[in-house]
């Protein structure tokens, strides 16, 4: 590689890229643009040295360093480019210049993040990367997401506000903007720093941003906004409290909780928000055990997720542009007229069940496992539970309401082929990441030889009898029980509706308190201005009538008098005292 | 299921619009999870845990957790479900 190449972050590469988008005009020159960059990236970022300060900036006593990359965050970087590249496929059919510039800003703004080696250019591009996406949603042109994009950019900018307070905690403690894992949460500035990333990892009660504004974007918004900023909170977390007990259980809690919701929401975008905070619970539970195998199988995870969940918003986008909706109760049959979507949305399902030979086989197992060594049997009753969860929305509902079920009569054309091409690529890598090593290198086992502790992955053997069989046992029963269920009719039945989650406390209760505040203010305002008017008013013309030059007290000249020999004293005892030192 | 029943101009039959075929992928998904449940008697459990011994566990676990959490999301359909336009008169 060029020297001068060396130093170039492909983050900043995607974000000059992205700006470069949003100017031109000519379509192709665009497509080529938001296409030759991430491929650029990828090749910059498989030549970059691990562990080295590629880019620094010396400015008051500060060091900035912009680009730094090791172990943990190759992959995360890795990851976020190639789905930045599939992004960009998945959105050939459009001509969109400020969501062509914006994906690829946002895209190039995660990257930046996790190849930054300083709390100070963390805390930059993770603002920036609230404030490109934001864009994605907004595009969709509706009222109801205007309304969500801005609730939206409200919580991002929080979780970036509440970062720079820590950052400055942290910084006041220790004097170093270097990042470093916390032990504990202790100190103020590790608190607030664990906060603001636990509203963009989406945490318990603070994870409702993403059920509220994800199945609002645009086609191409959700599936570019599903891969990076819930990743790049995994990331964070995995970077600066790993082994912090909490997060076992705050994951455990996220794994199981959404499963719920996601059996019952209607908008299939919304199972798939649903069911990011069911992934991504896995990922936070894993940090918190902090072993090698459980970061191994967290980071994995990570990367496994970007690519079957991007699969999976991909193939409902589909159905979303040719038939105009994603909720199950209008959708259905649509295997008929859309093979291909179908055999894609499948693949997506099949291994975001981990399916042995599909990726979350080789990822999930490793934080199994991890967790199982723990002994916590409570916390690996609840992944196994959830992993049985994600079968029955993501695994089943996603393709059986969309595609089979009942006929919505609807036969809509086959995606356009860009699109497939993009979901063909996405289905592609998750069959190669999960298939058994045929060759050495090939298979999982090229994921695992770039996991952060490369000894230990391969140590790890996910293809025993025993891992296979159970997963298949409780996947395949799970299915049992689905079909049953469907079958004594015992299944809720696709209902349109709206399903409360905490968002209603802001949306309802906190809408309706200051709304009644307002009212309340409305009436009471004037009617206290006039009270305070009267009073005010009377006083005033009190005081008028005692102190004024015609007032009561003036009117004589005694009181006159009076005025000037005190103003006399007065002068003479200041200078009195004045001389007197 | 169907709450509506839309006006279907398709001559064209599928593989699936059979019913035989439909119940031709339900005996073989049948099969699989009776197989699957027999395996357990053939092969050398490494467990953490020791629920993870007894026979069937994973089979067992899977299909009464789904059975749970569907009929537990039904229940909280009465009390979190409400109409399509429930946000909008606000915004």
């Amino acid at each position: 590689m060029p020297a001068f190449l060396a130093g170039l972050n492909p983050g900043w590469l995607l974000i000059a890229a992205g700006l470069l988008a949003l100017f031109v005009r000519g379509r192709v020159v665009r497509q080529v643009i938001t296409i030759a960059a991430p491929i650029l990236g990828i090749l910059l970022v498989s030549g970059t040295p691990h562990g080295v300060d590629l880019l620094t900036h010396e400015t008051l006593s500060i060091t900035l360093s912009f680009y730094h990359v090791d172990s943990l965050s190759f992959l995360f970087g890795l990851a976020f480019l190639i789905a930045a590249l599939l992004n960009a496929i998945y959105a050939l059919h459009t001509d969109n210049r400020i969501q062509d510039g914006m994906a690829l800003a946002y895209a190039g703004a995660a990257v930046s993040a996790v190849f930054s080696g300083d709390l100070l250019t963390l805390f930059v591009f993770w603002e920036l990367t609230a404030v490109t996406s934001v864009f994605l949603i907004l595009q969709a042109g509706t009222r109801a997401a205007y309304f969500a994009s801005m609730r939206y950019l409200g919580v991002q900018i929080l979780s970036g506000v509440l970062l720079l307070a820590g950052i400055a905690y942290v910084w006041n403690a220790t004097g170093s903007l270097s990042i470093t894992a916390f032990t504990s949460l202790d100190q103020p500035g590790a608190l607030i720093i664990f906060i603001a990333f636990g509203i963009k990892a989406a945490f318990p009660f603070l994870h409702n941003w993403l059920q509220d504004s994800y199945p609002k974007a645009s086609v191409v918004g959700a599936v570019v906004l599903s891969a990076f900023t819930t990743k790049l909170a995994v990331y964070a977390f995995a970077r600066m409290f790993p082994g912090q007990d909490e997060l076992i259980w705050i994951g455990a809690i996220m794994t199981v909780f959404p499963v719920f919701f996601a059996v019952i929401e209607n908008d299939l975008r919304r199972v798939l928000a649903y069911s990011t905070n069911n992934q991504v619970g896995f990922m936070i539970c894993a940090i918190g055990v902090g072993t090698p195998l459980a970061l191994n199988g967290a980071v994995a995870h990570a990367f496994a997720d970007i690519l079957f969940k991007g699969l999976l918003f991909m193939s409902m986008g589909a159905v979303l542009y040719r038939t105009g909706t994603t909720k199950a109760n209008e959708l259905g049959g649509l295997y008929r007229t859309m093979p291909w979507t179908t055999l894609f949305c499948l693949i997506g399902a099949i291994s975001i069940s981990a399916m042995p030979l599909f990726s979350a086989f080789v990822t999930k197992s490793m934080i199994l496992s991890a967790v199982a060594s723990t002994g916590m049997i409570v916390v690996w009753l609840m992944l196994m539970f959830a992993s049985a969860g994600v079968l029955e929305h993501s695994g089943i509902k996603i393709p059986y309401f969309a595609f089979f079920g009942h006929d919505s009569g609807k036969r809509v054309k086959e995606a356009p082929f860009n699109m497939l091409l993009a979901m063909g690529m996405a289905s592609f890598l998750c069959i190669a990441i999960g298939l058994p090593a045929f060759l050495p290198g090939f298979g999982y086992e090229w994921l695992y030889s770039l996991l952060p502790y490369p000894i230990e992955a391969a140590n790890y053997q996910p293809f025993t009898p025993g891992h296979i069989l159970a997963q298949l046992q409780l996947l395949a029963l799970a299915v049992f029980a689905f079909i049953l269920l469907q079958r004594l009719g015992l299944y809720p039945p696709e209902k349109p509706g709206v399903i409360l989650d905490t968002d209603w406390t802001y949306r309802k209760v906190g809408y309706g308190a200051v709304r009644w505040i307002d009212t309340v203010w409305a009436r009471l305002g004037p009617a206290m201005t006039a009270i305070f008017r009267g009073f005010s008013g009377r006083t005033y013309d009190r005081l008028v009538d005692a102190f004024s030059p015609r007032g009561v007290l003036s009117r004589n000249p005694v009181s006159r008098g009076m005025a000037v020999w005190t103003a006399v004293i007065l002068a003479l005892v200041l200078l009195v005292s004045y001389l007197r030192g | 299921m169907s709450q509506h029943s839309p006006k279907i101009n398709d001559p064209k039959k599928y593989w699936l619009d059979d019913s035989r075929n439909v119940r031709k992928i339900i005996i073989a998904i049948f099969v699989v999870c009776a197989g699957l449940f027999a395996a357990d008697a053939f092969y050398h459990k490494h467990p953490h845990f020791a629920a993870e011994e007894w026979f069937g566990f994973y089979a067992i676990y899977g299909f009464v957790m789904c059975v749970g959490l569907v009929l537990a999301a039904k229940l909280m359909r009465v009390f979190l479900m409400r109409d399509e336009g429930y946000y909008d008169k606000d915004e």
